[in-house]
């Protein structure tokens, strides 16, 4: 594994973990998948420190393996070696999950997932729900969340009854009404059209920085990756490595003229040649 | 043109047809003098109805096949919910018994009826186990379906949740199957009709389906168009009934949403 900064230029690597707290923490966690026609496998001895508060993207064509690594992380698939590390501890046990380690977490899915027969505020309160947290006290939260996200006025609506991009704003602020330790996000803007994925990047910035939440973003698009990272994390496909890992050295807040400064370009230039180069 | 008109309009030219219709059979059937024992005119049967309508027997006789249709409908959904939860759960139960059902579901399940009648006497009860069985399996089928028709989108989110069985079960489950029943009680209010009418034809004597068969044996087609008046009403009212529980059950659901957009 590389770690390269775009700063200095020739890019340097380094190794190791970032500083600050570490968040969670990815060790030699692998995957194989049994089907008939034999074993793939889909991810070889990942490691992967997040520090509390940072925003890490992970990008890579399709397949691999980024969200099966992320639905490791999140507690919904079982890795083959290696565990996951939440705020100290293991998310693993055997193959099941530790549900006190899952609370801290909250994950956005590339379908927004909405519970149909919900409305909005029953949707962004589902967590708390099942938490047993009280009525009036959780409708106040998804309240406030629904704010957050900007859809102040679709309290009552259902989920049929938002555009796409409305959806997975709604799903943001359910993943939000337990205050995850952790943000696990899923390509959640793959099925948006590019201006309204632009303006769910901005807002994924704002409440990020509004919620001070640890991220890990899973994304295919470069731009977005390294718009929204602190980090850019390059995953290669059979089996799923972590290839090298780029630090993204821009001021925040971000606006979208970023794409248009000198650093930016480098450094999607810098991901786009090495993402061609596994080919 | 206004909202109001634009909705009225419709159910207008609905009921305008019907009027229609029935002005022309009764013009037909007058000036082609047609024997009131083969086709007798619209004129007639409001009379007999009328008559029907004043005696009491005629009122025992809907009661009973009211009745009749509800517990065995209602039969069929407990079983049916219950068989088809069971058979989408298990999967090598479904496996086993897929063959069985589809095997029970191409019999012509109105030729056992004599033998229900054998089995549970000329009552009620074998009126009942018919309309009952034939309710079951659009109910249990539709049930079935719905529960391997889970999105697995919903579930990866209950998971990610923490939801216990208890809870996915109440907050995903029941209410993703609804939409299923609703549809296969639809159809299951209509086949059990079906099948109290069938039992009462061949064993019995009481119910609607009786009343065809001694208005027929009378030679009073009047009468037996009255009766199939007071059967259509009734399976109308049912019917409507079961179809009303949708607004109740999910209002959320593209079925009922889109009607309540148009109106």
């Amino acid at each position: 594994m590389t770690h390269t900064s775009a700063e200095d230029a020739p890019m340097t690597t380094t190794v190791g973990p970032p500083p600050g707290d570490v968040s969670i923490a990815v060790s030699g966690v692998s995957k194989v998948f049994t089907t008939k026609k034999g074993n793939v496998e889909a991810l070889r001895d990942i490691e992967l420190d997040v520090a509390a508060g940072e925003v890490v993207s992970i990008i890579g064509r399709s397949g691999c393996g980024k969200s099966t690594l992320l639905r490791i992380m999140a507690g919904l698939l079982g890795p083959t070696a290696g565990n996951v590390t939440i705020n100290g501890q293991p998310l693993w046990r055997g193959g099941s999950v530790d549900s006190s380690v899952v609370q801290k977490l909250g994950v956005v899915f590339q379908d927004a997932n909405l519970l149909p027969w919900f409305d909005v505020i029953d949707n962004i309160a589902l967590p708390l729900k099942l938490r047993g947290v009280d009525k009036t006290t959780r409708r106040r939260r998804a309240t406030e969340l629904l704010d957050l996200v900007g859809l102040g006025g679709f309290a009552g609506s259902y989920p049929r009854e938002l555009s796409g991009g409305m959806r997975q704003r709604v799903a943001i602020a359910r993943a939000l009404s337990r205050d995850p330790e952790l943000l696990l996000m899923d390509e959640p803007f793959g099925a948006l059209d590019a201006l309204t994925r632009e303006r769910m990047n901005l807002e994924v910035q704002r409440i990020v920085a509004a919620t001070e939440a640890t991220v890990v973003f899973v994304t295919h698009d470069i731009a977005e990756a390294v718009f929204l990272g602190d980090r850019v994390v390059q995953m290669t496909p059979r089996p799923g490595r972590i290839e090298e890992t780029t630090d993204v050295h821009l001021a925040r807040p971000r606006s979208m003229d970023v794409q248009t400064t000198p650093e930016f370009g480098t450094l999607v230039r810098h991901l786009r040649h090495s993402l061609e180069g596994e080919l | 043109m206004s909202t109001r008109l634009r909705r009225g309009l419709p159910w207008l030219a609905t009921l305008l047809l019907v009027v229609v219709m029935i002005a022309v059979w009764e013009v037909v059937v007058r000036a082609m003098d047609v024997s009131s024992l083969i086709l007798p005119p619209p004129s007639m049967i409001a009379d007999r109805l009328g008559e029907m309508l004043r005696e009491s027997e005629t009122w025992h006789h809907t009661l009973i096949t009211a009745m009749e249709t509800v517990f065995g409908f209602a039969i069929a959904v407990v079983s049916g919910v219950a068989v088809g939860v069971l058979i989408g759960k298990v999967a090598w139960l479904e496996t086993t018994l897929r063959p069985i059902i589809v095997g029970i579901q191409v019999v012509p399940k109105v030729a056992l009826v004599p033998l229900f009648v054998i089995w549970f006497g000329f009552g009620m009860t074998s009126k009942v186990v018919v309309a009952a069985i034939l309710a079951f399996f659009p109910i249990m089928l539709n049930v079935l379906l719905g529960v391997k028709s889970l999105d697995q989108g919903h579930r990866d989110v209950m998971r990610s949740l923490n939801a216990s069985r208890v809870q996915t079960f109440l907050n995903l489950e029941v209410r993703s199957v609804m939409p299923y029943l609703l549809a296969g009680m639809e159809t299951g209010i209509v086949f059990a009709i079906i099948g109290a009418i069938v039992g009462e034809y061949l064993g019995g004597s009481d119910g609607l389906g009786f009343m065809v068969v001694t208005t027929l044996n009378q030679f009073d087609a009047p009468g037996l168009f009255g009766v199939i008046v007071i059967l259509s009403v009734l399976g109308l009212v049912l019917y409507a009934l079961v179809y009303s529980l949708k607004r109740v059950l999910i209002p959320w659901h593209e079925s009922v949403y889109a009607q309540r957009l148009d109106g």
